[in-house]
């Protein structure tokens, strides 16, 4: 059965109920748990997150994008430096690119020192990083396909056709 | 002196909507959910929105053709070939409207003469009745049933057909009921028609949402394509009801006479609204797939939780809209919506509204997000527990 509607919608709204989820798609409840159940097994769905807008809170977070180069290292290329940069708990993000730059990865910390000294102190001395560019994320404004200020509502609309 | 002695009968004797007071009702009430409103809940998509933007930057602000731009004629002379497989001339036989309803309202005056009967399947938009009196003709209403899918059966056409009718309306897929008609219904109704002299106007404004079935015009049977008008429009299918975009497609004859109408009532359709018209043809049919499989997904959700709620659903195959019958709670179509709304606060719009056939059912849309729908059926099994 092919899962991809079933897994846009959980992307969407992962709190939506088998139940729910089964009457969107027109199939059983019980094979939709069972299919959720293997697509975790599987690793196809590795969690469930809520999306947050941290500036809204009064919590303090600074996220950087940071362009790495690196060396590819003979026998396993890429895959090894980026496991060692991937194991840090600071990073968020880590996608190897095409390009002038080998990866990015993205990192958020509780302060612009706290990055900064991510970047020098472990990211530039792991072997084989050749070179890093820090950019500092300003403002989000969309993520995920979620814009962070919601639409505005056109007031006077017609109440009934 | 007294202006009300000077307006038309006609126009006073047309009864404004039963269901007004519902919805300033609703106004007053806060954590309110209305499913009474038949228009998508999403924006236009933003390249269209971009292109009306971009023709007004560009000082694109005069008329245009009274019967449209060429270019938008073009695209929709190939968007209806592309689409349900229709040929139309763009230089005679495509007019660009204000809206669907400008459409309905241009064909029936374009037809009637006074006494000339227009046959109406119900329960349907409520346009069609009124826009038939103020054109002089006289509406005959033919009650449609859930046992038949809600479809104008040969028996029910025959039944109406008299000498003096001039124009078979088919409103498919059906507002409110979500009713179709598939080919071998339109082949029996051409059948009917094919030695009388009635023409059809067919309103298609809800054809890109069909589920399940593609749609099928009467323009697509050859005994029915010279006496049908196409009406179709931007509005459900792009979410564009705000900018006012229809067109009709028909017979030379009958649209080279609306022209006429349209250029002095009208003059030409909103200029920016074409430009966007025209980017939506030209780049829009992954946007109407989207918003159908949304729609879709949200249609089979509520008629799942209506039938496990305990109320009758017939399966919508069109629009978006779903008309549950409400016969088993005991109230009428109108008293269920007003207890429900003061009750549980949610908005739903009572079949009688409808026309004929209309009484004991109730119409909601599910062009609302998910989460008022789930919330409005939650609300909804409350609703009919109380009534227990």
């Amino acid at each position: 059965m092919d899962n991809t509607e079933l897994l846009k919608l959980l992307e969407r709204d992962c709190r939506a109920t088998p139940d729910q989820l089964a009457a969107m798609l027109g199939r059983d409840a019980a094979e939709v748990r069972d299919e959720i159940r293997t697509l975790e097994k599987e690793n196809v769905i590795l969690g469930y997150n809520a999306m947050i807008d941290w500036d809204r809170t009064g919590e303090e977070l600074v996220t950087a994008l940071i362009e790495v180069r690196v060396t590819p290292q003979r026998g396993d290329g890429f895959d090894h430096i980026a496991e060692r940069i991937y194991q840090f708990e600071e990073v968020e993000s880590l996608y190897l690119m095409s390009g002038a730059y080998d990866f990015v990865v993205l990192i958020t910390g509780r302060t612009l020192k706290e990055v900064a000294s991510f970047v020098s102190a472990r990211l530039s001395t792991i072997d084989g990083v050749t070179g890093t560019a820090t950019h500092f994320i300003l403002k989000k404004y969309k993520e995920k396909g979620v814009a962070f200020e919601s639409a505005p509502v056109q007031e006077e609309r017609m109440k009934y056709v | 002196m007294d202006f009300q002695e000077l307006i038309a009968k006609k126009v006073v004797a047309l009864k404004p909507s039963g269901i007004r007071k519902f919805f300033d009702l609703l106004e007053t009430m806060e954590d309110a959910i209305s499913l009474g409103v038949g228009e998508p809940d999403f924006a236009t998509p933003w390249h269209i929105r971009d292109a009306g933007i971009y023709s007004l930057e560009k000082g694109f602000t005069k008329y245009t053709p009274n019967a449209g731009m060429m270019a938008l004629r073009e695209e929709i002379s190939r968007y209806m070939r592309r689409r349900f497989n229709l040929s139309y001339d763009p230089a005679g036989q495509i007019i660009v409207t204000v809206g669907g309803s400008e459409g309905i309202d241009l064909s029936l005056r374009m037809l009637l003469e006074p006494g000339d009967e227009v046959i109406i399947p119900t329960p349907s938009f409520v346009c069609y009745g009124p826009l038939t009196v103020m054109a002089g003709g006289t509406p005959v209403y033919v009650e449609t049933r859930a046992e038949d899918d809600f479809k104008l059966t040969p028996e029910l056409l025959k039944s109406a057909l008299t000498e003096k009718t001039k124009v078979l309306v088919l409103p498919y897929p059906c507002n409110p009921t979500g009713g179709v008609m598939e080919r071998a219904d339109l082949e029996a109704v051409g059948e009917i028609l094919k030695d009388t002299r009635v023409a059809v106007i067919s309103d298609e404004i809800y054809a890109e949402l069909s589920y399940g079935l593609h749609h099928v015009s009467p323009a697509n049977i050859p005994a029915l394509y010279d006496r049908t008008i196409v009406v179709n429009g931007f509005s459900k299918a792009y979410a564009m009801t705000g900018w006012r975009m229809g067109y009709l497609c028909g017979p030379r004859a009958a649209i080279a006479q609306m022209v006429k109408i349209h250029q002095f009532g009208i003059m030409s359709a909103p200029t920016t609204s074409q430009y966007a018209a025209i980017e939506a043809m030209r780049a829009g049919d992954r946007d109407i797939e989207a918003m159908r499989a949304e729609y879709d997904r949200r249609r089979r959700f509520l008629v799942h939780g209506l039938r496990d709620a305990g109320l009758d659903c017939y399966e919508p195959h069109g629009a978006f809209y779903v008309f549950p019958s409400i016969r088993s709670t005991g109230l009428s179509s109108e008293e269920f919506c007003e207890r429900f709304l003061l009750s549980q606060r949610v908005a739903v719009i009572p079949g009688s509204a409808f026309g004929p056939g209309g009484e004991g059912f109730v119409r909601m849309c599910y062009a609302a997000g998910m989460e008022n729908l789930k919330e409005a059926l939650a609300r909804l099994e409350t609703f009919l527990k109380e009534l227990a």
